[in-house]
Order: structure tokens, then C-alpha cells, then sequence
């Protein structure tokens, strides 16, 4: 059940960004004791106060016996020795070395960070040119109109020629037609007009015209004897 | 005039030595509030001496000395 009266989102998100780590955690002094203790008795006490008290505590407790010393105080103050002993000597290279690792993985963090925000400027960049380059669609548009236009002008060419070609067929078929018609009416015409002579060139006329071409051939062969 | 300021929202530093049992009186005392209570005060001490960049032996040392005195002062019987 959504309760509806209930204002959503209604302040800025207030998680980002995140503030900084302060560098220095608070001041502990002796390891024990933090900084705020000996500052609020400063103005009253001075620089020795807190160390008073802490003697005076140290001798009532002891004194009191409300702080017995048996064998575990001695097994205290030795472990404590070794302790304080190895923080002094060895505090340093440890800190060093997990500042060391810190730092890395800043570095990695920062590093990552960098490298996302140079790729979205390359991708921004990019957009941009993809931009500039969508202006020249107007360029693009033409060019593809003028092929279009001539595409559309050499197909119309082959189509007309096609159609001069196939109306000059038909025309060519009419002439050679008409011409071979003529042709064959001519032929058979002659042939008839042969056979029909050769037909009414009786016997007769052919003694005849036999005989007068012998009496030219004497005649001919009389005038050829004389030239010679 | 400063309006005053009720008893209820002041700091347990400003309490005045008089008005301590009343303030601890009206303090939250449910499951809940006691337990918002030991957040409120963990995450104080976390974000002052441990959640730092380059933090002391203080912070860890300071839990440990505390350890030991509660310790101590719970097995004050069997010494």
C-alpha cells in the first residue's frame, strides 16, 4: 500500500557530492586520552592539570585497592612494554605503507573518473561533427536528385530508341515485302512472255530465218575473204 | 529577548548541574530511542578518530583501553 499523502522527493538530494574525508582524525594524546580533556581544563588548571588528576587517580586507586597489583599487573606492565616499544619503532613504515595503499586506490578512482569524462568530451565532440555533418543533407539531397534525373532521362533515350528501332522493322518488312512481290511479278511476266515466243516460233519461220542467216554468213565471210 | 530554549533540546554540556535529573528524565528511553541512541554515538566516534584519511592508533587504542577498564570493573569481584 502506497501511502499517497506522503511527499516524495520533495528536497534536493542531499548524498552528492559526497564531502571530503577530514585528513587528521581528532587529537588523542598519549594514545589514550583525547585533546578535548586536556583543553577543557586548560583555562582552570593550566597545562598541568589533567596530569595531576591523572597522578592523583593513579594513587587513590592503588591506595584504595580499588586497582589490585598481583601477578596479572606485572604480565600488563610487560606486554605494554613490548607494545609501546614496537608502535615506536614500527608506527611510522606501517603508516607510511597504508597511506601508500590509499593512495592507489584514490589514483585508480581518479584515474577511472578522468578516463569517463574524456570519453563523454570525445563522444560529445563526436556528436557535435555528427551534427555539423547533418547539415550537409542538402548536398546530399541534389546530387542524389541529379542522378535520379539522369537516370530517369537515359532510360526515356534507350525506350525511344527501342521504338525507332522496332517502327523502322516494321517499315523495312513493308518495303521488302512489296519489293519482293514486284520482283517475283517481274520474273514470272518475262518467263511467260519467253515461253509464249518460244511457243509461236512455228517450224516455218524457223526454215526461214535459218536460211537468211546462212545467206548473211556467205555474204559476211565474202567481205571477210576480201579484207584479207 | 533570546527565546529560551527548552530543556529538551539542549546539549547534555549546557544542562545545568540543577536541571540534570529532569533532562535525563524526559530523555528517550524506548528499544527504539536507546538504540538511536548508540548509533548517534557510534557514528560520532566513527567519523572522528576512524572514518579520517590518515588516522592514529588513538581511535582503535581508545576502544581497547575502554574495553579493558569495563572488563576489569565487571571481574572486580573474582580478585
Amino acid at each position: 500500500v502506497l501511502h499517497t499523502t506522503r511527499p516524495l522527493h520533495t528536497t534536493q538530494q542531499s548524498l552528492a557530492p559526497v564531502p571530503p574525508l577530514p585528513e587528521k582524525g581528532g587529537e588523542v594524546r598519549h594514545g589514550l586520552i583525547p585533546e578535548e580533556f586536556f583543553q577543557f581544563l586548560y583555562p582552570k588548571t593550566g597545562v598541568t592539570g589533567p596530569y595531576m588528576l591523572g597522578t592523583g587517580l593513579l594513587l587513590y586507586l592503588l591506595s584504595k585497592e580499588i586497582y589490585v597489583v598481583n601477578h596479572e599487573t606485572a604480565a600488563a606492565a610487560c606486554i605494554l612494554t613490548v607494545i609501546v616499544y614496537a608502535i615506536k619503532k614500527f608506527g611510522p613504515d606501517v603508516a607510511a605503507f597504508a597511506d601508500k595503499l590509499n593512495e592507489e586506490k584514490m589514483a585508480s578512482a581518479l584515474a577511472m573518473k578522468n578516463d569517463t569524462i574524456q570519453t563523454l568530451q570525445t563522444a560529445i565532440e563526436e556528436e557535435k561533427k555528427e551534427q555539423w555533418r547533418a547539415e550537409g543533407r542538402s548536398y546530399l539531397f541534389d546530387a542524389k536528385r541529379n542522378n535520379i534525373a539522369m537516370l530517369l532521362e537515359a532510360n526515356y533515350r534507350e525506350r525511344l530508341l527501342t521504338v525507332y528501332n522496332e517502327v523502322k522493322k516494321r517499315l523495312d518488312y513493308q518495303v521488302a515485302l512489296q519489293n519482293l512481290k514486284r520482283q517475283k511479278e517481274q520474273d514470272h511476266m518475262i518467263q511467260w512472255v519467253e515461253k509464249n515466243v518460244v511457243q509461236s516460233i512455228t517450224p516455218q519461220q524457223q526454215k526461214e530465218s535459218i536460211a537468211k542467216c546462212i545467206l548473211d554468213l556467205k555474204a559476211l565471210s565474202k567481205s571477210a575473204h576480201a579484207a584479207v | 529577548l533570546p527565546a529560551a530554549v527548552l530543556l529538551k533540546d539542549t546539549k547534555l554540556m549546557d544542562v545545568k548541574l540543577g536541571q540534570l535529573g529532569s533532562w535525563l528524565a524526559m530523555r528517550d528511553f524506548t528499544p527504539g530511542g536507546i538504540l538511536g541512541a548508540i548509533r548517534r554515538g557510534h557514528e560520532r566516534y566513527y567519523n572522528k578518530y576512524i572514518n579520517v584519511r590518515k588516522g592514529g592508533l588513538g581511535g582503535f587504542s581508545m576502544v581497547l583501553a575502554g574495553y579493558v577498564i569495563l572488563s576489569y570493573m565487571w571481574s572486580y569481584s573474582h580478585i
